[in-house]
């Protein structure tokens, strides 16, 4: 039986159908799971989809985290569940305080709608099992607001820890600096990705969901979308609280 | 002072609200040779605009071929729909917003975004795609690239929010674009055939009901002169008359619609553009052949004091207007409200075939209450089918302007080199031309690719859309021709024809249907008509 996954729909959420999609091409039975509800009805892992939130107008993520489906996702993730946000997903996840950091403004000042390229760090965690490391994964990023900034010593923390997920990467595959073309928004150490301290919580700026099927110009981002639909099948005949047990290395 | 008395010091009231004198003669005409009052010349004066009557060039569209195999809905609606086949069907328009665009950029562009993606999402077609056709003067002048900065801001900041994406398009500076933008938007939207829905309020004891922002004094345009009529001091609470878009309000109504359309809970929808309530209730009423009674009072406002002009012509963005039957107005109100909209009963539809309004409510019956009273009766098709319509005028313009160098962009714009000079100067020149760059730096501020469809994007000749549960492509460009459209006006637009239908056949598609954005002066000048 397909894995059930939840995919969260906020008012303003915009990749929800996108998510939802590419959960199917994976295998999953996608879930949706609207933001005023209080249960996450059982599901095996929890996605937080792109778009404008509320419509974002205070900052991106900022109210959304306050929302009762928030609630219950603190606390699946508390328990160990598996949680993946992309794009406006992840800046709730940041709001909420469930992945370190925060997302700025795109250095730029403007919106940033183009094709870039992430190269994983790890391949042991639930979000990138199906990735090789170091492997330049093409697909869009969609945002205004994705510039990545800790400060130096938890910059270096994540580092040491293992909690860099993603890095921008030039066509070489070397990380793309603040201000390099390969990198869409300014981030820090070129960080694209991140998790949490456990490791089943993660966040990432670009859109894998986008980038599913090779019509559309790529489908690298089917390496992180499987990831995710295995590592939640595997959790859901797993006892809670041993899945994110990849943790920190 | 009085609106009597305003209108006596300087010029009669329906001049100052753009109403000329044949006109408001023609409007007593359709009211049985009665004066209007006050009310109801401020609902003429907008719906007999050009903007909203098409008065001038009306005789002349009506020429245009509209019929052909898989047209499922064609001018007179929201959108041209055409069947695609297995059910399916797409919905497309396009639409000007450059007078809003040249005062305030951002705001002005990105609601004519959001009046588009209205007409697209009205039929019960999701929204697909985006694609803007923008013109601006020279860019090395100040104040255009002000107005290039705010125009593409505001079409992503709106598209982006709402999440469809924007595709194609094109950006063309011209001399004669100077201080005056043409902003173009066209949107494509994708449903089920069975899911058609019209602008209509049939079915005579249906429920009127606007759901959607509440109602302010944005957008009151023109017909503010009758408010600084009444205010003659200092008034704080003036709004602009270029509209506020909230796109985010707009994803919400996208979405509560389609869910109300899906589950066939209205008779007929429309959305508020220009005009506001008086032009979507005078709309739908005439297509069905009935009258709406208004409820003034109970349409939602943002803010005390509006007076019923300001209510009945407002253009607050994000409102839509359905008919619904009293049985389903429970569960419509359930799926707006959990879409967090505003939704109200602002009147019923009667069998009268008047646009009237009352003050003072509607009864249960929902005739007028007990003491209301009436303060306008318009006859619906007055308003809209039977709008006064003007026999323009038209001749050649006198001046000329330089036929640019074969195979080369417009002279003025570009200084290209005389014929006949180095062949290596030409093409710096022409390497040169702000015509000819890059739009990276324009459309990397669009979201492109959410919708998961894009097949090929922004920088291609056409946009190429995949239609999931399809082995099919959905191919649409723009396309104008501005400079051998001001020498000769017929070959203009049959060359933009030529080359949007080039544009779209050389991805290998074959052209189904055209929509067209037509952006000219005044039409009572004869050079310009």
């Amino acid at each position: 039986m397909p894995v059930r996954v939840g995919v969260v729909v906020f008012p303003g959420s915009n990749c929800d159908r996108d998510t939802v999609h590419a959960l199917s091409i994976a295998g999953a039975d996608p879930v949706v799971l609207w933001h005023e509800q209080a249960s996450l009805e059982g599901v095996a892992a929890v996605v937080l989809p792109g778009g404008f939130a509320y419509g974002d107008y205070v900052r991106a993520g900022v109210i959304a985290r306050f929302s009762p489906v928030m609630r219950a996702v603190s606390a699946f993730a508390a328990d160990g569940g598996l949680v993946l946000g992309i794009c406006n997903g992840f800046q709730v996840l940041a709001e909420a305080g469930l992945v370190p950091g925060a997302l700025l403004r795109n250095r730029s000042l403007r919106f940033a709608g183009r094709q870039v390229a992430i190269a994983a760090l790890r391949d042991d965690t639930p979000f990138t099992r199906g990735v090789s490391v170091g492997t330049p994964l093409r697909m869009p990023v969609a945002h205004g607001e994705g510039c990545y900034f800790a400060d130096d010593a938890t910059l270096d923390q994540l580092e040491r820890d293992g909690q860099v997920l993603f890095r921008y990467v030039d066509e070489a595959g070397r990380p793309a600096g603040p201000a390099e073309p390969g990198n869409p928004n300014g981030s820090l150490r070129a960080i694209a990705g991140v998790l949490n301290k456990a490791g089943n919580v993660a966040g990432l700026m670009p859109h894998p969901e986008r980038a599913a099927e090779a019509i559309l110009g790529s489908d690298d981002g089917m390496g992180i979308v499987r990831s995710l639909v295995e590592s939640a099948a595997a959790a859901a005949n797993t006892p809670a609280g041993l899945v994110g047990s990849a943790g920190a290395r | 002072m009085t609106l009597a008395e305003a209108g006596a010091v300087v010029e009669p009231l329906h001049r100052r609200l753009g109403v000329t004198d044949d006109e408001l003669e023609a409007i007593k005409d359709r009211l049985g040779g009665r004066d209007p009052n006050d009310l109801e010349l401020a609902m003429f004066s907008v719906m007999w605009s050009e903007h909203c009557s098409y008065k001038s060039s009306k005789p002349l569209l009506r020429t245009l071929p509209t019929a052909g195999e898989g047209v499922v809905a064609g001018p007179g609606e929201n959108a041209g729909v055409i069947s695609i086949g297995g059910g399916l069907a797409v919905a497309f328009k396009i639409e000007s917003h450059n007078h809003p665009s040249a005062v305030e950029p951002y705001q002005g562009a990105a609601t004519g975004v959001g009046g588009i993606l209205r007409d697209i999402f009205t039929m019960g077609a999701r929204p697909i795609a985006v694609l803007d056709a923008l013109r601006f003067g020279d860019p090395a002048d100040a104040r255009t690239r002000h107005l290039v900065d705010g125009v593409v801001r505001g079409v992503g900041g709106y598209g982006n929010c709402v999440g469809v994406p924007t595709v194609g398009g094109e950006l063309v500076f011209d001399p004669s674009y100077q201080g005056n933008p043409l902003v173009n938007v066209m949107a494509i939207g994708l449903m089920e055939e069975r899911r058609l829905t019209l602008a209509a309020a049939p079915g005579p004891g249906n429920l009127v009901v606007l759901f959607g922002s509440a109602t302010g004094r944005d957008g009151i345009g023109g017909a503010s002169v009758l408010a600084s009529a009444t205010f003659t001091h200092d008034d704080p609470s003036k709004r602009p008359s270029v509209q506020v878009g909230d796109p985010f309000a707009e994803k919400l109504l996208i979405e509560a619609s389609l869910e109300l359309i899906e589950r066939g809970l209205v008779e007929g929808l429309q959305d508020l553009g220009a005009g506001g309530i008086t032009c979507a209730t005078s709309e739908t009423a005439d297509r069905a052949g009935t009258g709406i009674l208004v409820d003034l009072d109970a349409i939602p406002r943002r803010e005390p004091g509006l007076e019923p002009f300001e209510v009945m012509i407002s253009e607050s963005q994000e409102r839509m207007c359905a008919a619904v039957t009293p049985e389903k107005w429970d569960t419509v109100r359930e799926v707006c409200e959990r879409w967090g909209l505003p939704v109200a009963i602002i009147g019923r539809i009667t069998d009268d075939g008047d646009i009237a309004i009352v003050t003072g409510g509607l009864d249960a019956a929902g005739g007028p209450a007990a003491g209301a009273v009436e303060i306008a009766r318009i006859p619906a098709a007055a308003l809209t089918s039977d709008a006064i319509v003007h026999d323009r005028v038209a001749e050649a313009p006198t001046h000329s302007r330089a036929a640019p160098a074969p195979g080369l962009t417009d002279a003025a714009t570009d200084r290209l080199p005389e014929r006949g000079m180095d062949p290596g100067a030409v093409l710096a020149a022409l390497l040169g031309s702000a015509n000819l760059s890059s739009r990276r730096s324009v459309f990397t501020q669009y979201d492109s690719t959410v919708g998961t469809d894009t097949v090929a994007g922004p920088g291609h000749g056409a946009a190429v859309l995949r239609v999931k549960g399809t082995t099919q492509g959905l191919v649409a460009t723009t396309d104008g021709n501005q400079s051998v459209g001001a020498l000769d006006p017929w070959l203009g637009a049959a060359l933009s024809v030529a080359e949007a239908t080039r544009n779209v056949s050389i991805t290998g598609a074959r052209p189904l249907g055209v929509t067209n954005c037509l952006n000219y002066g005044d039409p009572t000048r004869p050079a310009a008509f």
